[in-house]
């Protein structure tokens, strides 16, 4: 090797390529950060943006009525059938004693929502004892007046809303403002009602009860049969073709696209099995099959923790080999398996796509009182809403993605929870 | 008795069973001379006793549930509508369903037979019945003779614990099955009513076709009333919101994987990596709302602004969105293939003088490729795979386009439009769905595989 | 060797010590010895003073010592006695490691190497280093040792490249044994000759110093003798510190030899000296097998 009088490393030509190299390692670093900030920035814009179009909907702008429960109105036998929209719309009428062509009327009761009148109905008939006299109420205000009011959308043609509102229904809808019986109340129907054509009548129950009924169903089967199933692979199964297959077959279906396991829930469910269609038994049906692979998989995870000393001891003493991996290894292994569990159900509880192809996405006001009724679930019901043209369904939908989130972020800190409070190294 | 209550009456008595047996082992225990004697513990005679009863009954239970009101449908119809056309399954759909109606509300809808439909129902309701009673019977005496002979039969000699392990060991073989099952059912049944499908387009001009255009016209003579189910737009469709979504993913999840990995401080990592994974847990009904509600308006706002052209529903939007998604998913795996390249390999690179983004480029991630080929792999299958980002904000009309900009439409969508709502199995627009199920399977399952294989054959490599 | 047989065999063992030192006095130190005096003038490294913690760790005490040119250092001593850690402040790598805190000073050919104008690069590239395990980068064996050179564009094009990947494997001895499989990946190599392609991977920069780390621990004891003999041939163009838990190896390929324990520097010699005589208790104990 030749040597050299000037080493290399003291060469213009080294130093020169060594500020390039700085230069690309400091480039190569901040492409890193941005991609990674680019990455939080997502974060913070979904959960931002889905925060502030979200929270407005567990308020509704309501209006206070003085109803005078006019006994010229009722008849005994049959309150159900006074006029109860008369009630409210006189009593709205009279704050406008000047408004008295019937077209204006007309318009002035479209601030009150079309539902007002069942709530007054449903009020007198659980306390009779209103009849003849005045009670303040709040009732809702139609979905369009409710936006006018939180947000100002519909105000002016320049955000869109021309046509909603009418000049003389806004002069209206101020006035009534100024006087204080315009106020934002707490959304009681949106966690007490079923779905609704009408947004400031829509509640969440409906999907909240069906969303109920399918996870406990997926959760009553996957469960046990996924727990059974990873036990066996890990404790009992042979090590042979068949056992690889099953586990290579696990592997996949747990890649499988949910859209096909809609089919299969269509195809064998409902068609073979004729089954019926909408109901959470179904779903849960369907949501376990999907889930499996997750219980199945975290749960050999968690028994291949445990290490062989505790079967070895337990063999050593006369205990059979199923006596051993129920009495002491699937009890150590249970927070592992309830971790991958609650993390398989919480993807169960945000899975769309195979509810709508068993048919959970119909229209269904009636809250289902079990998992044979027809109904939907929550992020089908956010599907739907997202379709609806009405302004404030955007509101309601946004509520519900957060209550869907909440759900799923207490679901996964109880499993972080449960790995951290009973993890153990060996 | 309805099935809720036959389940609560049938684990009731399968637990009275278990008290019994356990308590008869243990008299016989005494007449022989001790518990010692007994070939096993008394709980197992329970346990046996227990299982041997609710076991078959709630098989029973379950098969009965599942096939009984077919077959009393297909009884009903038989006898009262015997000229209804077998092939027709509107009709039948229509008739059973006018049929359930009337025996649960006794309202009529507007039908022209009412005084026959009158008559099915009450033989509905009759064999409805009748059905209950005999799965009522027939699923307490099945499991009080195997539970009730099990109990007469115990006697000191009894191997009472290898039978119950091996019922329960069993019952685990089944659970493990079931995965199997679940394959096969889902292979079957797209397979099947895509074979129907193809039996009325040909493979060729579904595989091949340019055009898809599902909606058959109501009148014969109407045109396209055959339909035209060529799904090359689709597939490009789907190809085209897939790339968006990869161009969107793949740079995003590489590059802050490897900075979180190879740079970031202790703290930041432990603050930005189970942030990204919040995504990964964000249903995906959320992605769609988030695509379809704040980023293509806004997408389409600023094309409108540049002088762009950008449909409301474009391919860019959902794309993007559909990347967002991946991104954690694309990162933990590549964290994970990159930290199991060897430290003393990143060791002997820096020790030849290489910085840190040499050692990376040129070491690290050519070992770690791949791995995260494999892990790309697993992305893109569930990129085409994904729904409901493209469902709410993708288009339905099939257009053959490049073009991210304009609304595509993909197989997922497809598949969802095509069976939400009323569905005729005898019709090509129904039977098209699972055509376009099967191939979304199979091209799926060839990813996955492909995936899985690579990376446990890398994953070796280190070992 | 056999263990848990008792006393005999630990008499047997200290034995065997005893055998080994005589054999070092009458055959190697003398010619070790020769060299020694020849190149002392020209010092290429000094360490003064360091000390490194990790974490709460005091892993290294006020370490001070010389690295002449041409020369072979050996540093012994039992484990966890920070030969390693020593060694890997040499060329900063330890800087890898986040709570490794080094202080001191530490001068390649006078200048100090931690300082702000001292480029880790070129250090690094002037300091080589061979890892305890062989660890070639999963690429062809010619990838593996023009790793180095088309980094800082040594070489400018493929013939420049070709010379100087083949000139360090016939350096190494490997030219002959791998020529065939030269674009086949270098870690199907067998072990010894994967270190041996380390080395040439090192030798590949220019280096003016080169440091090993136990490089023959994962080695069989032919692989052993062949890297010794290349570690002699090599101390006639670069200065080499090798740390070894084999004594006999620090005997055979060492000038000079430093023996550390717990951290401290605790005697530092020419090789012979050391093994035939050392000044300090401990060293002795260590040397004779009575611990480490």
């Amino acid at each position: 090797m030749p040597q050299t009088p000037v080493s290399f490393w003291d060469t213009p030509k080294f130093k020169r390529g060594l500020a390039k190299r700085r230069a690309a390692e400091w480039r190569f670093k901040l492409y890193g950060l941005i991609a990674m900030l680019i990455g939080l920035a997502s974060v913070a814009l979904l959960f931002v943006s889905i925060t502030l179009n979200g929270v407005g909907a567990f308020w509704q702008t309501q209006i206070k009525l003085d109803i005078f429960f006019d006994p010229a109105e009722f008849s005994e036998e049959n309150l159900q059938a006074a006029n109860y929209g008369k009630l409210v719309k006189n009593t709205l009428y009279s704050h406008f004693p000047e408004v008295t062509k019937r077209k204006e009327k007309r318009q002035l009761s479209r601030i009150v929502s079309v539902g007002a009148d069942i709530m007054v109905q449903k009020m007198v008939m659980a306390e009779p004892s209103l009849i003849g006299t005045t009670k303040s109420i709040w009732l809702p205000v139609d979905d369009v007046f409710d936006m006018l009011h939180k947000i100002d959308f519909g105000r002016d043609s320049s955000k869109g809303g021309s046509g909603l509102v009418s000049e003389n229904q806004l002069k209206w809808f101020d006035s009534l403002v100024a006087n204080g019986l315009i106020d934002s109340r707490f959304n009681r129907t949106y966690f007490t009602a079923g779905d609704s054509r009408e947004p400031e009548l829509a509640g969440l129950l409906g999907a909240l009860m069906g969303s109920f009924y399918t996870i406990l169903v997926t959760l009553l089967i996957s469960f046990p049969v996924g727990a059974a199933a990873a036990c066996y692979l890990e404790e009992f199964a042979p090590r042979n073709r068949f056992t690889d297959f099953i586990e290579i077959n696990i592997n996949n279906l747990a890649a499988v696209p949910s859209v096909v396991f809609g089919l299969l829930g269509l195809a064998v469910f409902i068609n073979f099995f004729g089954l019926p269609r909408s109901v959470p038994l179904v779903g849960g049906l369907v949501l376990s099959l999907m889930t499996l692979p997750t219980i199945i998989i975290a749960g050999r995870a968690a028994l291949h923790a445990v290490p062989p000393s505790i079967r070895e001891g337990a063999l050593a003493l006369g205990a059979s080999k199923t006596q051993t991996v129920i009495q002491e290894v699937v009890p150590l292994a249970m927070p592992g398996m309830l971790t991958g569990t609650i993390i398989g159900i919480a993807r169960a509880l945000g899975e769309t796509a195979p509810l709508l192809m068993i048919g959970m996405v119909a229209f269904i006001v009636d809250i289902p009182s079990g998992p044979l009724d027809p109904s939907t679930a929550l992020p089908v019901q956010i599907f739907l809403w997202v379709d609806s043209p009405e302004r404030a369904f955007v509101e309601k939908t946004s509520g519900a993605i957060l209550i869907l989130l909440a759900f799923l972020i207490t679901m996964n800190i109880v499993a972080v929870w449960l790995r951290q409070k009973f993890e153990r190294r060996w | 008795m309805n099935a809720w209550i036959l389940i609560v009456v049938v684990l009731a008595l399968s637990s009275l069973l278990y008290y019994v047996a356990k308590r008869r082992s243990l008299t016989i225990a005494r007449s022989v001379g001790g518990i010692h004697r007994l070939h096993s513990a008394p709980r197992y005679y329970g346990i046996v006793a227990a299982l041997l009863f609710a076991v078959p009954a709630l098989v029973v239970l379950g098969l009965w549930i599942s096939i009984d009101e077919g077959i009393i449908f297909r009884l009903v119809l038989a006898e009262y509508f015997p000229e209804l056309d077998r092939e027709s399954q509107v009709d039948i759909d229509w008739l059973t369903s006018q049929i359930l109606i009337f025996a649960q509300t006794g309202r009529l809808g507007n039908v022209e037979n009412a005084e026959l439909l009158q008559l099915a129902a009450a033989r509905y309701q009759h064999l409805t019945s009748l059905s209950q009673t005999l799965r009522n019977a027939s699923v307490l005496a099945l499991g009080s003779i195997a539970g009730f002979v099990f109990v007469l039969a115990i006697s000191e000699k009894l191997r009472a614990r290898p039978i119950a392990e091996g019922i329960i060991r069993g019952l685990m073989v089944f659970s493990s099955l079931i995965a199997i099952f679940t394959t096969v059912g889902i292979v079957l049944s797209v397979l099947f009513e895509a074979i129907n499908f193809f039996q009325i387009v040909p493979v060729a001009d579904f595989l091949f076709g340019l055009e898809w255009s599902p909606q058959i016209a109501i009148r014969e003579d109407q045109v396209g009333s055959s339909g035209l189910f060529g799904s090359i737009p689709l597939f490009v469709g789907t190809i085209l919101i897939a790339g968006v979504a990869m161009a969107v993913a793949v740079p995003v999840g590489l590059l802050s994987a490897i900075y979180l990995a190879e740079y970031a401080s202790a703290r930041i990592r432990s603050f930005a990596k189970p942030t990204l994974e919040i995504l990964a847990g964000v249903p995906t009904v959320v992605y769609g709302f988030f695509a379809a509600l704040v980023v293509a308006p806004y997408f389409a706002d600023i094309g409108a602004r540049i002088g762009l052209n950008i449909a409301h529903e474009s391919a860019l939007a959902a794309g993007v969105v559909m990347g967002i998604m991946i991104i954690p998913f694309v990162s933990s795996l590549t964290d994970d293939v990159m930290t199991a390249v060897p430290q003393s390999i990143r060791e002997a690179s820096l020790a030849c003088g290489a910085t840190h983004s040499e050692t990376v480029k040129r070491v690290v991630f050519p070992a770690a490729l791949p791995g995260i080929i494999g892990a790309l792999l697993l992305a893109v299958s569930r990129a085409i795979g994904e729904t409901m980002i493209v469902l709410m904000a993708a288009g339905l009309a099939a257009r053959l386009t490049a073009n991210p900009l304009e609304s595509v439409t993909t197989v997922t969508v497809q598949i969802v439009t095509l069976l939400v709502g009323d569905q005729e199995f005898d019709n090509p627009k129904t039977l098209a769905a699972f055509a376009l199920g099967l191939t979304l399977f199979v091209a799926t399952l060839l990813l996955n595989v492909t995936a899985l294989y690579i990376v446990r054959k890398y994953s070796e490599q280190y070992e | 060797m056999k263990t848990g047989l008792g006393v005999s065999d630990t008499l047997q063992e200290a034995d065997n010590k005893e055998h080994i030192r005589t054999r070092i006095d009458k055959t190697l130190l003398a010619d070790n010895q020769a060299n020694v005096q020849n190149s002392a003038a020209q010092i290429r490294m000094t360490a003064k003073d360091v000390n490194v913690h990790y974490a709460d760790n005091h892993a290294i005490k006020d370490v001070s010592l010389s690295i002449y040119a041409n020369e072979v250092l050996s540093i012994i001593g039992p484990s966890g006695c920070g030969k390693s850690t020593f060694l890997r402040c040499l060329n900063r790598i330890n800087d890898i490691i986040d709570d490794c805190k080094i202080r001191g000073e530490i001068k390649l050919d006078g200048k100090d190497i931690y300082s702000a104008d001292m480029d880790v690069v070129e250090l690094r590239a002037r300091v080589g280093m061979v890892f305890q395990k062989p660890n070639p980068f999963p690429k062809s064996v010619y990838d593996n040792v023009a790793y180095g050179p088309r980094l800082h564009s040594m070489v400018s094009n493929r013939e420049e490249t070709d010379e100087v990947v083949y000139s360090c494997l016939r350096q190494v001895g490997l030219l002959a044994e791998v020529e065939k499989r030269i674009h086949k990946s270098g870690t199907e190599l067998s072990g010894g000759q994967q270190q041996r392609l380390c080395i040439a991977r090192a030798l590949a920069v220019k280096p003016d110093v080169i440091l090993m780390d136990e490089p023959c621990s994962a080695l069989d004891p032919i692989a052993t003798a062949k890297i010794e003999d290349l570690i002699d041939e090599l101390r006639t163009q670069y200065s080499i510190v090798i740390v070894t838990h084999s004594m006999q190896q620090a005997a055979r390929v060492s000038q000079r030899t430093a023996y550390f324990n717990l951290g401290d520097l605790v005697e530092m010699g020419d090789t012979g000296q050391i093994f035939t005589n050392p000044q300090h208790q401990l060293t002795e104990d260590y040397i004779t097998g009575r611990f480490g």
